[in-house]
């Protein structure tokens, strides 16, 4: 199976190219921003003007921003593949791995669900409307309306009508005030609580876009010769559909790794709506005080998930259509 | 002892203009143990006609007439009762053969999921047969572990065979199967199909094509259609050397020939176009195109005529007699 070494090969090669210049990227960035952050951080220490004046310089040494960017840029990359992110100027003193591990855990526990939760019940939506034209009518367009919609909007629309009008849900926060996060029943209620607003602005947004595509392929897929054949070799109406949904499946695994770029962003967007400690929020607060330290990291991390699920993806695409692992191994494609 | 017997069938599309009459009162019989070629050019109805025999879908339309398949009207029979006709008596090799197996499924789970719908149990049987099968027609074996992807045309042309004609159908109609080949790969259908009725894995063939010259090789007899009527049906070599009705002398005229370049002598063709079925004129259809219409074509249909020995044709130049 030398043409699936070399399906990983070339894989492997094109993310390690991307990974470089999205990290490069990332780096400069930060940089191109107007503004001293150094300034923003000792503004909260309003001390002497002098003192103040001593400490700067100070700062900017220990933060290394004195130095060319390209000597920068390779401490940079040298820390980085240290597992090293820097120092939150921010935060300061706190490390920025440890500002990201703290918040890690809630963005996994809104995203992951989303994305699944949507996955599947926007594809048996779907195929419904695919296979049944009345209800096709009705449901297109409120897969429109979702699908269209920017998730930020559908997060303000969603806290405007459950939190203002019926005062159901908490308007932000991951749990409430009072309470110390922990293994125990009443936390994970009061999390659950404050988890499901976030979590229903990403998951009905994402909904949309996956029942749309799936409608298309099944419509597509119902007209394809294969389908007539087997029908006309009487195949129930339960193995043609079972014929048409995997292949109608097939392009939805891609968009999967499409779409999951997008459910990032739109989980930042969704994060500064309800003040929801992720990622999201975690970058949100480095941007608004110009922390470099802090928006590389966490944009690291965004990348990183982002190439590693596209990865995953790649593979398990060559191990579900047979049409991908041919074209890799018959010619030198 | 005729296998299919089709009277006066009519099989219309339904529009918004109204029905277009693609099949529009075709008779014909198919015998046991013969193949019966349908030649026409595009747009005659030859497709629609068989397809009607399996599948009817909406736009599609029974109009009247009847189709009898070993006794049963198939126009007649529930949803169910047509649906374990299929394949197991009445089964088809598409047009499209080369593109009819589903390309992410193996070649062995496609037939499966087949057999189980028609009361097969025993899924390492129907496996051995397919393995068989393939051999039979000079594939490996090893073909019904493989995807479609992983085939060759020529291959999967092969392979559809096999599946279409796994459980030896009574009739197996061959939709224009040689259209889109070359003349190497159509003679190895033809082979094939010769080969379905030595072996009786088959017992009758309708065998669908707008290419005389194959009809020739393969066909019994040969009922040739335009605009959705019957124009001539008779034995082929009654048909093809002494061809009695307008229509088919000058489809037998158009037929390219060899050693004669386009420069020297025009290709001959059929002046004017196939009408519209949406209204067809009520007198002869081949009227508007005719060299040899008359005043009484307009207005009188043909009906069909004997002119040979099970040799029929619609023309008012052979007679008025009915059949």
């Amino acid at each position: 199976m030398s043409g699936i070494k070399r399906y990983l090969i070339r894989k492997t090669l094109i993310y390690t190219l991307t990974f470089f210049l999205a990290v490069t990227i990332d780096f400069i960035i930060p940089r191109m921003m107007p503004g001293d952050p150094i300034g923003v951080l000792l503004s909260r220490f309003a001390t002497l003007p002098e003192a103040t004046k001593y400490l700067h310089g100070y700062f900017v040494q220990a933060f290394g921003l004195n130095k060319p960017l390209w000597e920068q840029y390779l401490s940079f990359w040298n820390a980085v593949l240290h597992g090293d992110l820097g120092v939150s100027i921010y935060y300061y003193p706190k490390p920025v791995t440890e500002i990201l591990k703290a918040a890690i855990p809630y963005d996994l526990a809104l995203l992951f669900p989303a994305l699944v939760a949507s996955w599947f019940v926007g594809n048996w939506l779907g195929a419904i409307a695919g296979k049944n034209r009345k209800l096709d009518s009705y449901l297109m367009p409120v897969f429109y309306f979702l699908q269209a919609s920017p998730y930020f909007w559908f997060a303000i629309l969603l806290s405007y009508l459950f939190t203002f009008k019926l005062g159901w849900f908490p308007i932000s926060g991951a749990y409430s005030y009072g309470i110390i996060p922990s293994l125990s029943w009443e936390f994970i209620k009061d999390y659950l609580y404050h988890w499901i607003l976030p979590f229903l602005s990403l998951f009905m947004v994402q909904l949309g876009g996956w029942a749309i595509g799936m409608r298309n392929m099944i419509i597509y897929e119902v007209e394809a010769d294969y389908i007539r054949y087997l029908e006309a070799l009487g195949a129930s109406e339960r193995t043609l559909m079972k014929h048409a949904f995997k292949n109608a499946m097939l392009p939805q695994v891609t968009g999967l790794a499409i779409q999951l770029g997008l459910l990032v962003a739109g989980n930042v967007t969704v994060q500064i709506v309800f003040s929801y400690p992720g990622i999201g929020y975690v970058l949100m607060q480095g941007i608004m005080n110009q922390d470099y330290f802090l928006i590389q990291g966490a944009f690291l991390v965004i990348i990183l998930t982002v190439l590693i699920a596209n990865f995953t993806i790649d593979l398990l695409y060559a191990l579900i259509d047979p049409r991908v692992r041919t074209s890799y191994t018959e010619e030198g494609a | 002892m005729s296998l299919l017997e089709v009277k006066n069938l009519k099989i219309y599309y339904k529009t918004p203009a109204g029905p277009v009459k693609a099949v529009d009162g075709v008779s014909f019989k198919v015998k046991k143990e013969e193949v019966f070629g349908i030649a026409g050019e595009s747009g005659c109805g030859k497709s629609t006609l068989v397809h009607s025999l399996i599948l009817r879908k909406p736009p599609m339309e029974h109009a009247g007439g009847e189709a009898l398949f070993k006794g049963k009207n198939l126009m007649k029979l529930s949803p169910e009762e047509a649906r374990k006709i299929r394949y197991t008596q009445l089964s088809i090799i598409p047009q499209y053969a080369m593109n009819a197996l589903n390309p992410t499924k193996k070649i062995k789970d496609i037939v499966w999921d087949l057999a189980r719908e028609h009361g097969h149990t025993n899924r390492s049987e129907v496996e051995k047969l397919l393995r068989e099968r393939l051999a039979m027609v000079k594939l490996t074996p090893k073909v019904a572990d493989m995807y479609p992807v992983e085939l060759s045309g020529g291959m999967r042309q092969r392979a559809t065979m096999v599946v279409s004609t796994l459980l030896n159908p009574d009739l197996l109609i061959a939709d224009e199967i040689t259209s889109a080949l070359d003349v190497t790969t159509q003679r190895v259908v033809i082979e094939l199909l010769h080969h379905f009725m030595e072996e009786d894995i088959v017992k009758s063939i309708i065998f669908v094509t707008h290419d005389l010259a194959l009809l020739d090789k393969i066909a019994n007899r040969t009922m040739i259609l335009y605009a959705g009527k019957t124009a001539e049906l008779g034995p082929t070599e009654e048909i093809i050397n002494n061809p009695t009705h307008p229509y088919t002398q000058l489809l037998l005229n158009a037929l390219p020939r060899m050693g004669v370049q386009y420069k020297k002598q025009k290709l001959k063709g059929i002046p004017g176009y196939p009408i519209s079925l949406l209204n067809p004129p009520k007198g002869c259809r081949f009227y508007t195109r005719c060299p040899y219409a008359m005043d009484r074509c307009k207005d009188e249909e043909p009906p069909l005529v004997k002119v040979g020995e099970e040799h029929y044709a619609a023309c008012h130049l052979l007679g008025g007699e009915s059949q």
